[in-house]
This record gives C-alpha cells, structure tokens and sequence, in this order.
C-alpha cells in the first residue's frame, strides 16, 4: 500500500514538469494600454487570456511601438528572449511581423487586421467590424435630427472604409436624407487630434459622432456639445453617460484563449481568420435608454440576422461612388474585396484620399 | 546662510560635469519611481542602462540597433546645434527629415526596377538637396521677411506630415498591394537598399555619414572661419555685424547645412531600417535630436554621446517593458527626467551657491 502511494506520489511529481511549462507570449501595442479604445480592447483579452491559463502562461506587453524599425526591434527582443508565441495589435505591423517571422521560425505570430502572409509561422486575424458599423449606422439614422453624421476615421485602409460604407449604407437605407461628413486624422491614437475632428464637425451640423479612432476624445467633447457618439472598440460610456449611444466592443480574448491552447497543444497552424458577430469577437455595448425601445429591437433585430447569417450588410444593389454598379441586386460581395475595398459606394459625397 | 552668486564666468567643469551628474540623478529619482510602482529599480536600472550593451542574451542584438536607433538623431543633432550657436533656431528638424526621405525614396522608386550602381548615390543627393530645400523657406522667410524661424520651421513640419500622408496614400502607393497605403519595401530594392555594410553590426550608411558629419562639424567650429564667425554671432550679434558677419548669410548656412543633414538622416532611414514611406514614417527624430543636441552641449562629440545614450534610453526602456512589465509612460517620464535634471543643474554653471557667515540685513 505504502509502495502504491510513493509511487502515485512520484508520478504526481513527474507530471509536474509538463503542467509548469509555462508559454510565453508577448504583445506589442500601437497605443498606450489606458487608451479605454483598441488597445485596451486587446490587454483586456489579454488578461482573459492569462487568468485562464493561470501559471502555463507568462505574457508581457510593449506599448506605444510605432510601426517600421521600432516595431522589428521589439519583436526581436522579445523573440530573443523565449517568447513563444507574439501578438502584433495593429495593422502596420505588416512588413514588420514578416520581417521578424522569417528570421524566427520557431516563434509563432499572430497579426491583427493584417494583410501580408510570407512566412508559414504568421496567422492573421480580424473582425468583421463592418457588421457593427452596419448597427451604428441604422442608429444613427434613425437617431439625427440634423440629418448629418460626423465620421473620425483613421487611415484610409480596407477595414476603416468598408466600415464607413456599411455605417452610410445602413443610416441611408432608414433615412433617405442622411450625409455623412468625414475627417481623416492619420493617426490611431492622438486624443487632441480627435477632439478637434469632432468639434469640427459638430460645427458643421453633425448631431451624431461615430468614430474608427482610439480615444475617448470625440465622446467627451459630444457629451459636452450635447450631441451623440458612439464609443470605439470598448465601452466608452464612462465618457459620456448622455452621449453614448453604444459602441462596437471587441472581445478577443475567446480567440486568443484558442490560439494559445492550439499552441501548447502542438497544433497551432497559420491561417486566416475574419470572425464577426457570429464568433462572439464583437458585441455592441448596453444601449444607450435614449435609444427608443422601439429602435433598439430594431438594432437586436438586424445583429440576430447577421448572427443567423441571414443577412450580409453589403447585400446589391449597390453601386461605387462614380455611379459604377459594384453588386448586382441579391449579390453578396465576396470577403477579398471586402478586405481589398478601396472606394466609396453611392451617395458618400466626400473624396476618398487618394 | 546660503547665498545665490552669479559667476564671472560660466563655469567649464560644470558645464562637462553636469550631464553625467543629471544621468547619476536620472538613476535615482527613476529608480525610486520603479520602486514606487513595484519594480526592482536595480534591475530597471540594468535593464535600461547596461543590458542592451552588456547582456549575454540581448547585447548581440541590442548593440547594433543601438547604432541604428543613435545615428540620425547624431545626424541630425549635429546640424541643429550648429545653428543653435549662432542663435538660428531650427525647430523643423522633423520635416526636413521626412522631406528628404520623400526625394530620396521618390529617386529610387522612380528608377525601379532598374539596377544600377549610381542610384544609391544620387538617392543621397536626393534626400541632403531635400531637406536643404525644406529648410530654405524659413531661412529665406527670415531674411526676406524677417519672419520667426522657430514658428516656420516648427509649422513646415506638420505640412510636412501631410505631404508624406499624401505621398504613401497616392504617386509612391505600392502598385501591387491593393487597398493599402505605402510604398514599395525599398530594402527589397537592391539598387536602393541602404543595407548593413558589415553584417551583424548595425553600420549602414548613415552610421557612416553620421561620423562624417561630427569630424567636419568639429573641423569647422574649431578650425575654420565660419565656425568663429557662427559663434561670434551667437555670443556678441553686434560685434560679429562690425566684424564683417553678414546675419543673412549665416541664416542662410545655418538652416541649409541642418536641413540638409535632417533631410540625409531621413533618406538613410527610409532606405534602410524603415524600408518604406508610410503615413508614420515619422518617429520623432527631428525632435529627438533638439534634446540630444543640447545634451551634448552642442559640442560635436558631446552629441555623439548623447545621441548613443538617448538611443540606449529607447531600446533599454523596451526592453525593461518587456522583462520588468513597466509601463510605457514610466520610461517616458524617465526619459523626460534625464532632460529636466540637466536643465535643473545647468544653473550651476552660472551661478553658484556661497555660504556666508551669519545673517546680514
């Protein structure tokens, strides 16, 4: 019986040594962590991702890594050092990522909202934010009384303008008189920048803000101008109780929970991921009580069709900006030109920068 | 009692002494801050200053990037603080650079695919006449018009910033990538690529002309007329007209040589460690190096140092976010401490503190 116990006990104690083999993985931000936007949507996924794993995982972050140079050189350290497994939470780390990839072909890199694959140690992984932008839009429309929507955006890449059509496409189709005016800031965090953006165009008669920007800044000033916004891949409520109206919230963490257990499983692969609604990466925040009931079903509505795959917010006909037809009545448009999407559709009446 | 004296002159020990006392200052109030945030300081303080030279683990890779990350802020620097002597201020660093990036990367893409041995050359004419070009509308503002150099040259940078928006998003736009802003990956460009010269060490052509830049820029404060006649300027403006100095000329000198070194730094980095003209091409060296200048004490070899221990700063401060988990911010205020002390002691150089007997009223 003794001998049965030591023996029990000494395989206790040999497992030991695989359950403590802990994983390193490593992230980098484009902005600081305390940005309650984007990279605050990706760390809250990552301590997610941490407390499931307990003590088999280790993760460390870096903020506020530009893209280029910088970007090559955190990596790189951080591959040095044993990390595993490195996230990269912005798009422009493209050339970046692949760069470090293809001299550490034992790290495996997960790349958000990215677009260049030349190394088979490199996933990438995005949301389908336009089927978010397709609510606020709907909202939106219903909900401004100036007919004109304000628009901070970004950088003029696929995700950030297939986001502005589907939000104009859905404000348009309840309310036939809708504009949207739109600022570009080139710049995913630069809260004075935003706030600016947002008093500019409130001064141009917008009533509701939306935003593709990482700072709580043009909801701040809409709560101070008495207007509406919609918050950016976080609840922004906090910012403006009155303001709010929801905000797309991005829940990585299921996903990074999958890819870092396919890691230790031995059965990580590269691949291609652009999940949505469907996969729980994105959720819209509490609506706003401003919101009639009325609307807000509404708005349930239209997330249970695209849920149920009923319905795909590009859905013909629509035609590109110039007239142009792009999808035929009933066509659904295929997700590589979605992901390519360069132009504006139909009735957006600013220039695209080009 | 302890009495405020202003000195006859300023004093030299202090004006050497001081920045290594406010990098020793820098280490303690930095470490209390680790300390105050749950951090081991010493090991911050390893991390930031030693291990990025020193480390088994990192020292191979870091010492090279160290090379990389110091060489256009030393560029750069080294032109500013030629000006700075002779109270023209350059403020626009940061858009000469991104100007003389954009003529440089604008030559090669114009010659690609082409081979060829002169392209590299004429990139590096491309990005000096560049920021030459961008620096002469405040020179020539200011001589003209006899507007504010600072104001110029510092609002040219946030033009600058758009034509580089609109450079990545339209005429440089890589052809063969669709939706995407930025242009072709020039270090994929042989005939264009600003590579390491010697593997492994970080020396690529910046590095070198960096080194140039510090030999002549000592060469000519020292040695050459112009280098007395831009200190003579700086220290007595009106006996420097009597002598003969021409105000226009040196502004004209001034704001052209910086511009051109800010716009060869800028080239040297899209070439080579940047690879590509994207929207955030622009990282702040321009800026940067208005600190490093003056934290080498606008002395040619002073900037070097100073260059190399801002470089550390950055790369030590990532790699004590890695290890340490600090956050982002501390290393900022870290950075920003090591300028404040500076600036806090430089009074030392003035002025002393005399202890005298008793109280006199």
């Amino acid at each position: 019986m003794k001998k049965l116990l030591t023996a029990a006990l000494l395989s206790a104690a040999l497992a030991t040594p695989a359950v403590a083999d802990t994983t390193k993985v490593g992230f980098i931000y484009i902005g600081p962590v305390g940005d309650f936007g984007w990279t605050a949507g990706h760390d809250r996924a990552r301590q997610e991702m941490q407390d499931h794993f307990g003590d088999a995982v280790e993760t460390t972050i870096v903020e506020n890594v530009d893209y280029g140079a910088d970007a090559e050189r955190v990596m790189t350290q951080m591959a040095l050092s044993g990390t595993d497994m490195i996230f990269a939470a912005s798009f422009g780390y493209g050339p970046d990522v692949n760069a470090v990839a293809g001299r550490f072909p034992n790290v495996a890199f997960q790349h958000a909202t990215g677009y260049i694959q030349e190394h088979d140690n490199i996933s990438l992984y995005d949301a389908r934010f336009y089927e978010g932008r397709a609510v606020l839009g709907h909202i939106a429309g219903k909900m401004t009384e100036t007919n004109t929507i304000g628009y901070i955006a970004s950088y003029p890449i696929p995700a950030v303008i297939s986001g502005i059509n589907s939000a104009f496409l859905h404000a348009k189709a309840v309310n036939p008189d809708v504009t949207f005016r739109i600022i570009w800031t080139y710049s995913w965090f630069d809260p004075a920048l935003e706030a600016d953006a947002a008093e500019t165009l409130i001064e141009q008669g917008a009533d509701v803000i939306m935003q593709h920007t990482d700072s709580t800044a043009a909801v701040r000033v809409a709560e101070d101008a008495g207007v509406m916004a919609f918050g950016q891949a976080s609840d922004m409520v906090d910012f403006g109780p009155t303001a709010h109206l929801s905000a797309i919230v991005d829940r990585w963490a299921p996903y990074y929970i999958s890819r870092v257990q396919a890691l230790k499983d031995g059965t990580w692969e590269a691949q291609n991921s652009w999940l949505g609604f469907a996969d729980g990466i994105i959720e819209m925040a509490p609506w706003n009580d401003r919101i009639p009931a009325e609307l807000q079903a509404e708005a349930d509505a239209l997330i249970a069709s695209i849920v149920a795959g009923e319905y795909h917010p590009f859905t013909g006909p629509i035609n590109r900006q110039d007239g142009t037809p792009w999808l035929a009545e009933g066509e659904v448009a295929p997700d590589a030109e979605l992901a390519t999407m360069n132009f504006y559709v139909e009735g957006i009446t600013s220039e695209l920068p080009n | 009692m302890i009495r405020l004296e202003k000195r006859k002159e300023p004093s030299t020990f202090w004006r050497i002494a001081n920045p290594f006392l406010a990098v020793a200052l820098t280490m303690i109030a930095g470490g209390l801050m680790f300390a105050a945030l749950g951090k081991d300081p010493i090991a911050a303080i390893r991390l930031i200053f030693f291990d990025p030279i020193f480390s088994a683990q990192f020292g191979s890779f870091s010492r090279p990037q160290l090379l990389i990350k110091s060489a256009p802020l030393i560029l750069i620097a080294i032109g500013l603080a030629i000006g700075f002597k002779a109270n023209i201020w350059n403020i626009g660093a940061e858009g000469q650079y991104i100007i003389g990036a954009l003529f440089g990367a604008g030559v090669a893409l114009a010659f690609f695919p082409a081979p060829g041995w002169y392209i590299f050359p004429l990139m590096v004419l491309a990005g000096a006449f560049g920021g030459f070009l961008w620096a002469m509308i405040p020179a020539i503002l200011k001589t003209r018009f006899n507007t504010n150099e600072i104001l110029v040259s510092l609002l040219l940078v946030y033009v600058a910033e758009r034509i580089l928006a609109a450079m990545a998003l339209g005429l440089m736009r890589n052809p063969d990538v669709a939706g995407f802003p930025g242009s072709r990956d020039l270090r994929r460009y042989e005939a264009a690529h600003n590579a390491e010269l010697i593997a492994g060490t970080g020396i690529h052509w910046g590095v070198v002309a960096a080194l140039i830049a510090v030999i002549f820029a000592y060469a000519m404060m020292t040695r050459h007329m112009l280098g007395y006649h831009i200190k003579l300027a700086g220290q007595a403006p009106r006996a420097a007209r009597f002598g003969g100095v021409s105000p226009a000329r040196l502004v004209v000198i001034c704001l052209g040589i910086s511009g051109a070194l800010a716009g060869l730094a800028g080239m040297f980095e899209v070439s080579g460690p940047a690879g590509q003209v994207r929207i955030e091409f622009a990282s702040g060296y321009g800026f940067t190096a208005i600190i490093v200048a003056f934290l080498g004490r606008l002395n040619p070899l002073g900037i070097v140092l100073a260059g190399l221990l801002l470089g550390l700063t950055y790369i030590g401060g990532e790699l004590a976010q890695m290890m340490l988990q600090l956050p982002g911010a501390s290393i900022q205020v870290f950075q920003g401490m090591l300028l404040f002390f500076l600036l806090a002691l430089d009074f030392q150089t003035n002025y002393r503190l005399r202890l005298t007997k008793g109280a006199r009223i």
